[in-house]
């Protein structure tokens, strides 16, 4: 998957590419999870499919981070991976639909790094450049 | 010092000014030294082409916000954060003001409580092990952790407009800790009809546990007491041992925190606030948005409470059944909060006004004679507890007339980071530091040695010349200096 950290002081920055949108989204969630968890140890035997709406790309790359660890915790997961179903243009901005994909949560099997208590608007960027997407924001740890 | 476009303009040896300029409506004031001051320039120049924003500039961008009252603060453990820096603190009017998601953070009502026990540290060094290891087991901590309270909506419900005496009541504390704690550990004005479903439910399974990342539950003796006067107010002498606790309101705030930062940003188009970051998304306080937000963190604040008290209590009892000593002996000696607004009355041109005041990753840091502040603290100024890193020190202060008028009454919260995380796990490796830490009689437990890597104590500032920047500038006091012996991490 395409995605990298940046240095932030308190938190981490994160930097993802994609050759559409929504395989942007799913690097970007990718590399949140892998904050949270060590991904080989999650089997996706579960998923969920959940919508989210935002006024553009970079506010909802936001507001669809927030949505996984929203449903994670609400549905005690451990998340592996995002797939984009559909982002599509609506009259105030644009609509989401994504299913993520993971497992019970299991603290014997799971291996857990550092807990993502939210996505911010710190560093929040979405640009395409030479045929990619490159979402970036700062998720507070 | 200046680089760039930013000026620092020296005040005193340590505290500094950013120079009202352009948009700011109020100067930004920094507690430094030289060599912090040259740390955050070579940042601002570091960053400014590029990257995020530097922690000065995150000063003066407050500095530009609707409303804000006399300046734009930041403490000595000033950090690059979002939106605001921080270390941060910004008091607005109440009726010209803003509310500001970055103002408060997304761990609402994070903070620092203390209980004190009466052993000291002969007493416990032979059993710090096995103390270790219980409160490991009994106290619930790390990602995806279930706390031993269960609730369902209606009870949650409660506890947010309750906060700790909800939990007191069920057994987790004893009746004397809510006057220990800020706000006896519960504000008004929490209205749990503007707390999202989804929020509540991420809570059910949380009360009580410690989350993870830079929170924590230590043991701690008292090195070095020095303001024997204050020392005695709050019942502690050298080599007692103490329990901290460090931690806030779990996934409940951050839903909170999420759920608003959406309703801001549109809230801060509608009502054309001007915002030199997206970061900084605001709403009026007297406006529908802000005051629903305003509620909802406030609900926040005593989910936060809660919490803490739980653990504490967890804590507390793991403590004793090692020790023998009864849970009724190991007393709180306060709970402070640093990830708060709260309203707060203050003088402003001579005149008492009532404020909302954002402490972001700040303390808040009343003086002598406040009624906020518990009667047996009141001649001595409210106790701060000041977290360090697991391998150095932290600090008990207090708060003094002079930072009511200079600076809201407030303080620093940490050490503050110096490095950023992933420098920090590529320094150190997590069981090299807790085998480096067992060499100096520290013993670590933890889920996760990751993330001792990441809260290694090179990765933060040096705790005691922050502390010494804040005591050298008179509004905070140096009241004693605690060491770990046991580190519980989240």
């Amino acid at each position: 998957m395409p995605y990298s950290y940046m240095e932030h002081a308190s938190d981490v920055g994160i930097h993802a590419e994609g050759e559409t949108i929504g395989k942007a989204f799913e690097s970007g969630a990718e590399a949140m999870l892998n904050v949270m968890f060590d991904l080989s140890t999650i089997r996706p035997t579960v998923d969920v499919t959940f919508s989210a709406e935002a006024g553009d790309e970079a506010l909802l790359f936001v507001e669809v981070l927030n949505e996984i660890l929203s449903i994670q915790d609400r549905h005690s997961l451990a998340v592996k991976r995002l797939e984009a179903v559909e982002i599509k243009q609506t009259g105030s901005g644009l609509s989401f639909i994504g299913r993520i994909y993971g497992e019970p949560f299991n603290p014997e099997k799971h291996a857990v790094k550092t807990e993502v208590k939210a996505a911010t608007y710190s560093g929040l960027s979405c640009v395409a450049v030479d045929g990619k997407y490159i979402l970036e924001c700062v998720v507070d740890v | 010092m200046a680089i760039g476009a930013i000026e620092l303009k020296k005040i005193t040896d340590s505290v500094w000014e950013i120079p009202k300029t352009g948009d700011m409506l109020v100067p930004g004031r920094i507690y430094a030294d030289e060599d912090s001051v040259k740390g955050l320039l070579r940042d601002y120049e570091d960053k400014k082409t590029g990257g995020f924003t530097p922690a000065l500039k995150q000063v003066a961008n407050v500095a530009c916000l609707p409303g804000i009252e006399k300046a734009s603060l930041a403490m000595a453990d000033i950090h690059p954060g979002y939106g605001f820096a921080i270390g941060g603190v910004g008091a607005f009017d109440m009726a010209r003001g803003v509310i500001s998601v970055a103002g408060v953070g997304f761990d609402i009502n994070c903070g620092v409580r203390v209980l004190k026990t009466p052993l000291h540290r002969n007493d416990v060094e032979p059993l710090k092990e096995t103390i270790a290891n219980q409160l490991f087991r009994d106290v619930p901590a790390g990602v995806g952790s279930t706390g031993e309270i269960k609730l369902k909506e209606a009870e949650i419900d409660e506890l947010l407009v309750k906060g700790s005496a909800f939990v007191v009541d069920r057994g987790y504390g004893f009746a004397d800790d809510l006057e220990y704690t800020e706000e006896r550990g519960a504000v008004a004005d929490a209205r749990p009809e503007n707390v999202s479903h989804r929020a509540k439910e991420r809570q059910f399974r949380q009360v009580g546990t410690l989350g993870s990342g830079n929170h924590y539950l230590e043991v701690q003796w008292v090195e070095e007491v020095y303001d024997q006067a204050a020392a005695t107010a709050y019942g502690i002498e050298k080599d007692q041992i103490l329990i901290a606790i460090h931690c806030g309101s779990r996934a409940l705030g951050h839903q909170i925190g999420t759920d608003y930062l959406k309703t801001l940003e549109e809230a801060s188009r509608k009502y054309s606030i001007p915002i030199r970051d997206r970061e900084l998304v605001c709403a009026p306080i007297n406006s529908d948005e802000g005051r629903r937000y305003l509620s909802a963190v406030n609900c926040g604040i005593n989910c936060a409470f809660a919490n803490r008290q739980a653990i504490s209590h967890l804590a507390r009892l793991a403590f004793a059944r090692v020790t023998g000593i009864k849970p009724v002996d190991i007393r709180l000696l306060y709970d402070v909060a640093h990830n708060t607004c709260k309203i707060e009355t203050h003088t402003v041109d001579g005149k008492n006004k009532k404020l909302l005041v954002h402490r972001k990753g700040a303390t808040r840091a009343f003086g002598p004679g406040r009624d906020e502040v518990p009667e047996a603290f009141r001649a001595a100024g409210q106790p701060l507890l000041v977290g360090g890193t697991m391998g150095t020190a932290s600090y008990i202060l207090r708060g003094t007339e002079k930072g009511m008028e200079d600076c809201f009454g407030s303080a620093v919260h940490g050490a503050g980071r110096a490095l950023s995380r992933m420098q920090a796990k590529r320094q150190w490796r997590g069981s090299d530091i807790i085998a480096e830490l067992r060499e100096k009689g520290i013993i670590i437990k933890t889920r996760n040695k990751s993330d001792v890597a990441e809260e290694a104590p090179g990765a933060y500032k040096d705790v005691d010349s922050v502390v010494g920047i804040m005591h050298n500038s008179g509004v905070n006091h140096r009241v004693a200096r605690l060491r770990p012996l046991v580190c519980v991490k989240g």
